[in-house]
């Protein structure tokens, strides 16, 4: 054991990181990691068979859960459940966002508002989010409606939070000097404003994709009849647990690619943040 | 003072609001009133679940889960965390492995759960420990990760064994970091107790709302979810005022 | 009695970094014996491995070839008998004044009233006393690295390595602590490697002042400083030993530009 811990003498060059391996075997461990983590999967799955240690359906093996995902793909129902589940999420965290964000701004430059909204905000935060789930569906019944404005409503707080902190801790002198070069009104808002809270905003959205995606599923266990969240809970119903392992990395790999969006456009709206 | 005196005047707001548009809805009927319930009502729903001691059982419930299923990820995130940050290969080898399963949204996984450790507590504990244990794990890791190396260099040239270095160089270098991760645990916590008390669980908060939209009594189902934000924000207090005493010397005044 | 060798001995150290192939030499070929007692100054170009080398000594970094004896024995990572006073002092944020002096008699388990009594005498000897409880946020510069001098001292070590302990540090202040090193240093005797960037720091505490060449690193000249132990920075020999070195130093800070 304690010859795999870095020793004092490592420690010393370059701390607890460690000198940087050579590209190659850098590259060769984390594939090795990975098929290593789809082979202990596989072998344990087999084990199950081969001992009878318990029911083969609870585990099934990786293979397993790449044809049910093929599967559903090729004869379609994959698509329509992810497009409710796309669908979904693009209006509800479209409208959290532009909510979050708008009032986000108004109450960080805003005094006045930003004495309605906060209480009201700080009021309701630390309530979890999926806890008045429930009260959507009591008010506005189990359809698109109730699950679109519950992902509205978790989203709005962290991008309307990360806005305030971003419009807020702008350098007053920035203002100053913007309003001496004589911005005011629109003009000092969108070319002075914006521009120096959109990383806290694009924080913010960051946050809101993730909440977005955490919270849809849960809302799609809870009455419907199509979408990713769906499916898993339908495969629970079936014990069909090579659909419920597949929906959910299909959900990954959704969530994944949210987050690289962002990223994305992260990278371009404040390429002044790191230059070259 | 003022801080504070701020933040009661709003609540005192925040709740004059809910009142005003909750009466003004019943006097004028807009809405079905039962879809709105006033303050009175829910505290009277608060105070008769009260009295019966059915509110703290829910309570104590959630509480004992997540207390439970906190508690284990936290003890495997600190340990893994070090012992990652420790090792190079192995962390070069967690990395793609977590990097798969972390944008998994862990819900995702609760009806696993259900049909592996089926209904009763196991599956409950089990999945809060999953749904802690990652965020944690990785925020450990990296603060671990960032201790400095002058640090590390300092203390081995006043002759630090390893086994010092780890006690008493990079565990109080990455306490503020670890503090932080611990404190996000909880609220992930808190916030996905609630879900997995949704699917089939026969007590706890969560249980208590679902069963206010099953009767259709949304009054209950507020003061599900006020006990869960009060819970929420009690746990954060205590868990700041802890922070606050710990880490002094970061602003000492 | 056995007559003793140098307490440091250099012997061929060299030193390249980056992936071999692409290796950059940052030392090349150094030999420099260190004697008991002495107060040995580095001086060099930024840039020309003068840290590179006091890290090889302080076993932080493993040269590429040649070793390095501390009493005859090779060093093969840190160790007590050689402490280190670092540029970015390297304070533990999370203890007391107190706490950081201790740390070194604490790793050994030496007794509280021990500890106490060492604690007290190195905060004496760096004039910290009434502040033994602060944490480092509440220090200035200058008494951050009073306590650092303190933490290596509380210790006992035989060698003291310092990079640029005053580079951060105003004029006045560093003056200041380089009255108290010099102070310092006639009471304890220790074996002294210092790295700076001030000539007129180096004549005022050396025994002999090292120059480096640009990278990559080599000992250009040595200059024994013959002056009295209490050094008067405007005595004539003084600003004499500064012009000499400047000279000297100058072609290479020209190579380092063109
Ligand atoms: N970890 C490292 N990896 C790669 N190159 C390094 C590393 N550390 C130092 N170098 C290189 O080695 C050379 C010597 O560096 P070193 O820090 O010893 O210089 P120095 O004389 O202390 O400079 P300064 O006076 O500015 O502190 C430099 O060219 C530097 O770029
Ligand atoms: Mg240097």
């Amino acid at each position: 054991m304690a010859q795999f811990l870095s020793s004092v003498p490592e420690l010393m060059d370059a701390g607890l990181r460690g000198s940087r391996l050579p590209r190659g075997r850098a590259l060769a461990l984390r594939l090795a990691a990975i098929v290593a983590f789809l082979v202990l999967w596989s072998l344990l799955s087999g084990a199950v068979v081969v001992l009878k240690l318990f029911n083969p359906i609870f585990l099934p093996g990786p293979w397993l859960v790449l044809g049910s995902v093929l599967d559903m793909a090729v004869r379609g129902p994959l698509w329509i459940h992810l497009a409710a589940t796309l669908e979904r999420v693009a209006m509800g965290f479209g409208a959290g966002a532009a909510l979050g964000v708008a009032l986000g701004l108004a109450a960080g430059h805003l005094t006045p508002v930003r004495n309605v909204v906060e209480p009201l905000v700080e009021v309701l935060r630390p309530i979890p989010p999926l806890a008045l789930l429930p009260m959507f569906i009591v008010w506005v019944g189990i359809g698109e409606a109730s699950k679109i404005g519950f992902i509205t409503y978790a989203t709005f707080f962290p991008i309307f939070l990360t806005t305030v902190t971003g419009v807020r801790q702008i350098d007053p002198l920035l203002v100053r000097a913007a309003q001496s070069l004589g911005a005011r009104g629109v003009a000092l808002f969108t070319r002075v404003i914006l521009p120096a809270a959109l990383p806290d905003i694009l924080t913010g959205l960051r946050l809101g994709v993730a909440l977005a995606f955490f919270v849809i599923v849960i809302s799609e266990f809870i009455g419907a009849e199509h979408g990713l969240g769906y499916l898993i809970n339908d495969g629970r119903n079936f014990f069909l647990v090579p659909q419920m392992l597949g929906a959910a990395v299909v959900l990954g790999l959704l969530g994944y690619a949210g987050n690289g969006l962002v990223r994305l456009l992260e990278r371009r709206l404040t390429r002044w943040q790191h230059p070259a | 003072m003022n801080a504070a005196a701020t933040r009661a005047a709003a609540l005192l707001g925040a709740l004059a609001l809910w009142a005003a548009v909750a009466h003004g809805n019943a006097w004028l009927g807009v809405v079905n009133p039962v879809l709105l319930p006033t303050p009175g009502e829910v505290g009277r729903v608060g105070l008769e679940l009260a009295w019966s001691g059915e509110l703290t059982r829910h309570f104590l419930t959630s509480l004992g889960r997540v207390a439970q299923g906190f508690g284990l990820a936290s003890l495997a995130a600190l340990g893994l965390g070090l012992l990652v940050a420790m090792c190079v290969p192995l962390r070069l080898m967690a990395e793609p492995v977590i990097e798969f399963v972390r944008p998994i949204p862990p819900l995702a996984f609760l009806p696993m759960f259900l049909v592996w450790f089926g209904l009763g507590e196991a599956s409950k504990i089990a999945f809060i420990g999953y749904t802690t244990f990652f965020p944690m794990f990785v925020a450990i890791a990296a603060s671990v990760l960032r201790v400095d190396v002058v640090l590390l260099r300092a203390a081995a040239s006043l002759g630090a064994s390893r086994a010092d270095l780890v006690r008493r160089v990079v565990l109080p270098a990455a306490l503020p970091g670890i503090v932080v991760a611990l404190r996000v645990g909880v609220g992930l916590a808190l916030f996905v107790i609630v879900g997995a008390e949704f699917m089939g669980a026969d007590a706890g908060l969560g249980h208590l709302i679902m069963e206010g939209r099953t009767f259709f009594n949304p009054a209950q189902i507020v003061m599900g979810a006020l006990t869960l934000g009060l819970l929420g924000s009690l746990i954060n207090t205590l868990l700041l005022t802890v922070e606050r005493r710990l880490l002094r010397w970061r602003a000492a005044a | 009695m056995m007559a003793r060798g140098p307490k440091i001995q250099i012997q061929r150290v060299a030193k390249s970094f980056g992936a071999p192939g692409r290796a950059m030499p940052a030392l090349e070929e150094i030999d420099l014996d260190v004697a008991e007692r002495e107060f040995v100054c580095l001086l060099g170009p930024s840039g020309c491995g003068k840290s590179t080398l006091l890290n090889i000594v302080a076993g932080f970094l493993v040269p590429t070839t040649g070793t390095v004896l501390v009493d005859g024995r090779p060093v093969s990572g840190p160790a007590p008998e050689r402490g280190v006073v670092f540029q970015e002092y390297a304070l533990f944020p999370w203890l007391t004044v107190t706490g950081n002096v201790e740390f070194g008699p604490l790793l050994q388990s030496r007794p509280a009233a021990d500890r106490r009594r060492t604690v007290d005498r190195y905060l004496d000897l760096v004039g910290l006393s009434a502040h033994a409880d602060k944490f480092p946020v509440q220090l200035s510069g200058g008494m951050k690295q009073r306590v650092a001098i303190a933490r290596a001292l509380a210790n006992n070590p035989a060698v003291i390595l310092m990079d640029e302990p005053f580079g951060a540090l105003d004029a006045q202040t560093r003056e200041v602590l380089q009255d108290e090193l010099s102070r310092i240093q006639r009471v304890e005797h220790k074996t002294i490697l210092f790295v700076t960037h001030s000539i007129r720091e180096a004549v005022y505490l050396a025994d002999r002042v090292v120059v480096m060449t640009s990278v990559p690193g080599r000992i250009k000249q040595v200059f024994p400083i013959k002056l009295p132990e209490v050094r008067d920075r405007f005595a004539h020999e003084f600003t004499r030993y500064e012009s000499d070195i400047t000279r000297v130093l100058r072609e290479e800070v020209a190579k380092v530009r063109a």
